[in-house]
């Protein structure tokens, strides 16, 4: 049984390139900005769209991953404590302008706790948000500035988004949630 | 008195080289008769049909506890126990608070017996004042007040002259010394056996050395001094090794060994379980093939329980501060049965002879036997009863046991006490079996 | 491969599968960064209240726990040797089941009895964290020791670990046993025969009175620390023949290969065990062991709290919502 697609590869190419041109045009250039993906996925999104802006305005700019584990909300209301992966920070981030990238944006929470731990890195100028898709269902008062796509969802549904990287294809697709793994942040 | 027939078990008398159909005729207290198709006039029935009928069982090692420990175990509860366990005589072990090492104790214990036991009680005297190896107790004292034995089980008697002294002297009473084999130096600060699960537990051991260094040095003692050795609890194979040896020699040594010493091994404390906690412990998978061999040749001549309780709090705490000890009684038998009867390492005949008759003659003892004249003893068990050991069926204060939790085959159903009849359908009834009403 | 860490407890290395063992080694690395942070603190644990339970004197690993606890903003309690209730003669039982009506979640036991976790683990709600128990395990300083080396040497298998020293008494050695040889290190023991179990060949290790033969081939050299009581004992001559025999000193270090690292869990006996030059010189990982201590201990406290959210939670297995985003 097939899922519906929402994006294929070209549409996911073409997402990273516009976003990328829209932060680069929002702040005036790539001076004191930085991308943080939030692990695992939006780590790798991250990546991209740093290639993407290289593209555009010939600067490198520096990319961190997020593990936002530590920083969960949830860690009393679920089974095992999830697995820790490492948070990459390698530049200062005080002062810095800093987009936060992730796959999906669904209750806000990831990204809440996501803004805990980079405010304990140190103190950003500006933090914005950048996601590949928007379900919707916000949770907490949390919006994106820059979105791929805004996909309307039934709670019952889930949004997959499965990267080259880590999962060998690049798709987004809809699917329903008995079949889903708890989402590996 | 009353007349009790006992019609249609399976007899087991290794006095009398009977195993059999037979019934089996009590008179005033006494075995009448044994055959079969017995007619008695007047007398109760007892029907043992598909039953087991055995010499009531001797206990040479058992700690009631009295005076001194009555939270733990008294002769009441003590001898009730042991009539669950179809054991018609226990020797009480000197190690009570005051020690049995004079005249007085054992008269209070012989009272508290007459009083309350539902069984026969026969003491043990100390061998040494206090129990502390140091002197001597008045032994000649002790025998007129009626001990059978002597012993410092609990305690070991260091000093090679003052045993080679004790031994001497005991011949002159012609009472054995029951010999509690340990090498305290050797075993101090020891909680289990010193062997693969010590090592890997981080547990202080007690090795296999502790006993078979005193248990050397106490045969040579006997044979140098013509005495008679008992060697308590033996644990390891090289133990029987040395009691093979001595018997062959002609010494006048003899052995017991206790059914959890029979049923289980070291693998036992890998919990840190108390309960699996005595002295001497639990030995390795190869000790106990050579105790369960050496039970079977005749090297060790019988199976004493060395019953010992403690209450729940202080067994319920962390392995090395836990009391060494365990109860044994009520499930000496179903566990010799399940461990050794029905692997066919011992036959029925065998397990009477060192749960009865061996016993006895070891102490000279007037029971263990069906012969006609006897002091009626006897216990009746159904072989196919099954039962798990639970803490609150015990007829024991203490609840202190090994196996906790086991299924076993095999229950004592009835049990005569001089002619009395003191467990029926496998309960205790009445408090004193001695003759009064 | 999902890997997932289920036990309430951490009562030793021996029950350990090598992937747990693995997944343990993988947290503790995650730690270490937090370690490194300007903000040394993550919210994992807020709320939860760790209680130090030490009934045997212990400075580093009660700090080190103490640190790892803040650090994850747990609350701690620590209840020493000698204060507690115990030695006004309350059983350990008793004395663990008042902490847990005060509703804890983790409490971290040293005690002098080797088994003493266990059997408060077997009725405990809380998690029960060995911090060391007798001569059984110390598995926490097991994990440090192994993670030391792993972060070291990038691995474990097939590495030669010799442990020298009083192994009969260190719970540090059994635990570095297990730990080492079920994730497929070479481990020999070296030591006198008075402080070496009899039969700890059959744990899969090889045993050895000779040093120098100990140290030829090895990739590591863990020193156990020598209790100066063996020698009234009558295990030992003299704590002076010891440190001639088996002490590390410069000379000795020229037997092992040049990339030989020395370990030790500490306090090191300077001029016993080891001589301070080689304590403090380039081929020692006893500071790292000290540093890598905190995070271990951080993966260990978030595991099992972990674990015993299961032990509580809903018994049938239900369909997962995917984890809000």
């Amino acid at each position: 049984m097939s899922k519906p697609q929402i994006l294929d590869a070209d549409a996911i190419r073409r997402a990273i390139t516009r976003i990328a041109h829209e932060i680069v045009e929002h702040h005036r250039g790539t001076e004191q900005l930085a991308l943080v993906g939030i692990r695992t996925r939006g780590a790798v999104l991250a990546e991209r769209l740093a290639q993407a802006i290289a593209k555009i305005d010939g600067v490198e700019v520096p990319v961190g991953a997020l593990d936002i584990t530590l920083y969960r909300d949830d860690l009393t209301a679920i089974g095992p404590n999830p697995i820790v992966h490492q948070t990459e920070i390698p530049f200062e981030l005080t002062d810095q302008r800093i987009v936060l990238v992730d796959d999906v944006l669904y209750t806000g929470r990831t990204v809440r706790a996501a803004l805990d731990a980079l405010i304990d890195y140190g103190r950003p100028g500006v933090i914005q948000l950048a996601v590949l898709v928007d379900r919707g269902h916000r949770e907490l008062p949390i919006r994106p500035d820059y979105v791929g796509k805004n996909v309307p969802t039934a709670p019952e549904e889930v949004v997959l988004v499965r990267l080259a990287e880590t999962d060998g294809t690049d798709e987004v697709i809809l699917g329903v949630a008995e079949e889903v793994k708890p989402h590996d942040a | 008195m009353t007349k009790l027939l006992i019609r249609g078990g399976r007899v087991i008398d290794p006095a009398n080289q009977l195993e059999g159909t037979a019934d089996v005729l009590i008179e005033e207290g006494r075995i009448a008769k044994v055959g079969p198709k017995l007619s008695a006039a007047g007398a109760e029935i007892l029907e043992a049909d598909g039953a087991l009928v055995f010499p009531g069982f001797v206990d040479l090692h058992v700690h009631l506890r009295s005076p001194g420990r009555e939270e733990k175990e008294t002769v009441a509860s003590g001898t009730r126990a042991a009539a669950k366990g179809g054991f018609t005589t226990v020797c009480a072990m000197a190690n009570t608070d005051p020690p049995a090492d004079s005249r007085p104790v054992i008269d209070y214990l012989l009272a508290e017996a007459q009083r309350t036991a539902v069984v026969h009680v026969l003491p043990i005297g100390a061998v040494t004042k206090g129990l502390a190896g140091e002197s001597l107790a008045e032994i000649g004292e002790l025998k007129a007040a009626g001990v059978v034995a002597l012993s410092d089980d609990g305690h070991s008697i260091m000093n090679a002259r003052l045993m080679r002294h004790a031994l001497e002297y005991a011949t002159m009473f012609d009472l054995p010394i029951i010999g509690h084999e340990e090498d305290t130096t050797l075993s101090a600060g020891g909680v289990m056996h010193e062997g693969r699960i010590s090592v890997k537990q981080g547990v202080q051991g007690i090795p296999s050395t502790a006993e078979t260094v005193m248990v050397a040095r106490d045969i040579l003692l006997a044979e140098a001094t013509h005495s008679r050795l008992h060697l308590a609890h033996v644990s390891a194979r090289e133990t029987v090794e040395l009691v093979r040896a001595a018997k062959r020699r002609g010494v006048a040594v003899t052995a017991e060994v206790t059914p959890h010493h029979l049923a289980l091994t070291d693998e036992a404390l890998q919990g840190y379980e108390p309960n699996f906690k005595m002295s001497p412990p639990l030995r390795s998978a190869e000790d106990q093939a050579a105790l369960r061999e050496g039970l079977r040749d005749g090297t060790i001549d019988c199976v004493a329980t060395d019953h010992a309780p403690h209450t729940q709090a202080e067994k319920e705490v962390e392995l090395e501060t836990a009391p060494f000890g365990v109860i044994g009684l009520e499930t000496a038998l179903a566990v010799l049965l399940k461990t050794l009867v029905e692997p066919g390492l011992l036959t029925l005949t065998q397990l009477a002879t060192v749960l009865s008759w061996r016993p006895a003659q070891i102490l000279g003892l007037p029971c263990g036997t069906l012969s006609p004249g006897a002091v009626a003893d006897v216990t009746i068990v159904d072989p196919a009863r099954v039962w798990t050991v639970t803490a609150g069926a015990f007829a024991s204060k203490s609840s202190n046991s090994p196996f906790l939790g086991w299924s076993l085959r095999g229950q004592v159903m009835e049990v005569v006490v001089a002619g009395r009849r003191v467990v029926q359908g496998g309960r205790v009834i009445g408090t004193n079996g001695k003759g009064d009403a | 491969m999902t890997r997932e860490w289920t036990r309430k407890d951490l009562l030793g290395l021996e029950e350990l599968s090598s992937e747990e063992l693995l997944l343990l080694l993988e947290q503790a690395r995650a730690f270490k960064e937090v370690s490194l942070r300007p903000i040394k603190k993550v919210p994992a644990l807020r709320g939860r209240t760790v209680v130090l339970f030490f009934l045997e004197p212990s400075t580093r690993t009660r700090t080190s726990f103490e640190l790892a606890a803040k650090r994850l903003s747990a609350d701690i309690l620590s209840i020493q040797a000698g204060s507690s209730s115990l030695s006004k003669g309350e059983t350990l039982q008793d004395t663990i089941r008042n902490i847990e009506a005060m509703k804890v979640d983790i409490v971290v036991i040293r005690h002098a009895m080797s088994g003493a976790p266990r059997l408060v683990a077997r009725t405990a709600v809380s998690s029960i964290v060995n911090a060391g128990d007798g001569s059984h395990e110390h598995p926490t300083q097991g994990l440090v020791d192994l993670y030391t080396i792993w972060e070291k040497k990038e691995r474990i298998a097939g590495l030669n670990v010799t442990i020298v020293g009083d192994i009969a008494h260190s719970r540090v050695a059994r635990s570095n046993l297990w730990g080492l040889t079920k994730l497929g290190a070479h481990v020999t023991l070296c030591g006198p025969p008075t402080l070496m179990p009899a039969g700890i060949e059959q744990f899969g290790v090889k045993v050895t009175y000779n040093l120098r033969e100990a140290m030829r081939d090895a990739d590591i050299l863990m020193l156990l620390r020598l209790q100066l009581e063996r020698q009234t004992q009558n295990l030992l001559p003299s704590i002076r023949e010891y440190a001639k025999l088996f002490g590390i000193d410069r000379e000795k270090l020229a037997w092992g290969k040049p990339d030989l690292l020395i370990m030790h869990p500490g306090p090191v006996n300077r001029g016993i065990e080891l001589a301070p030059e080689v304590a403090d010189g380039p081929q020692s990982l006893i500071y790292d062991q000290v540093t890598n201590g905190v995070a271990v201990r951080m993966a260990v406290l978030y595991l099992v709290s972990g674990g015993r959210q299961i032990r509580k939670a809903r018994p049938a297995p239900s369909p997962t919502q995917p984890v809000g985003v």
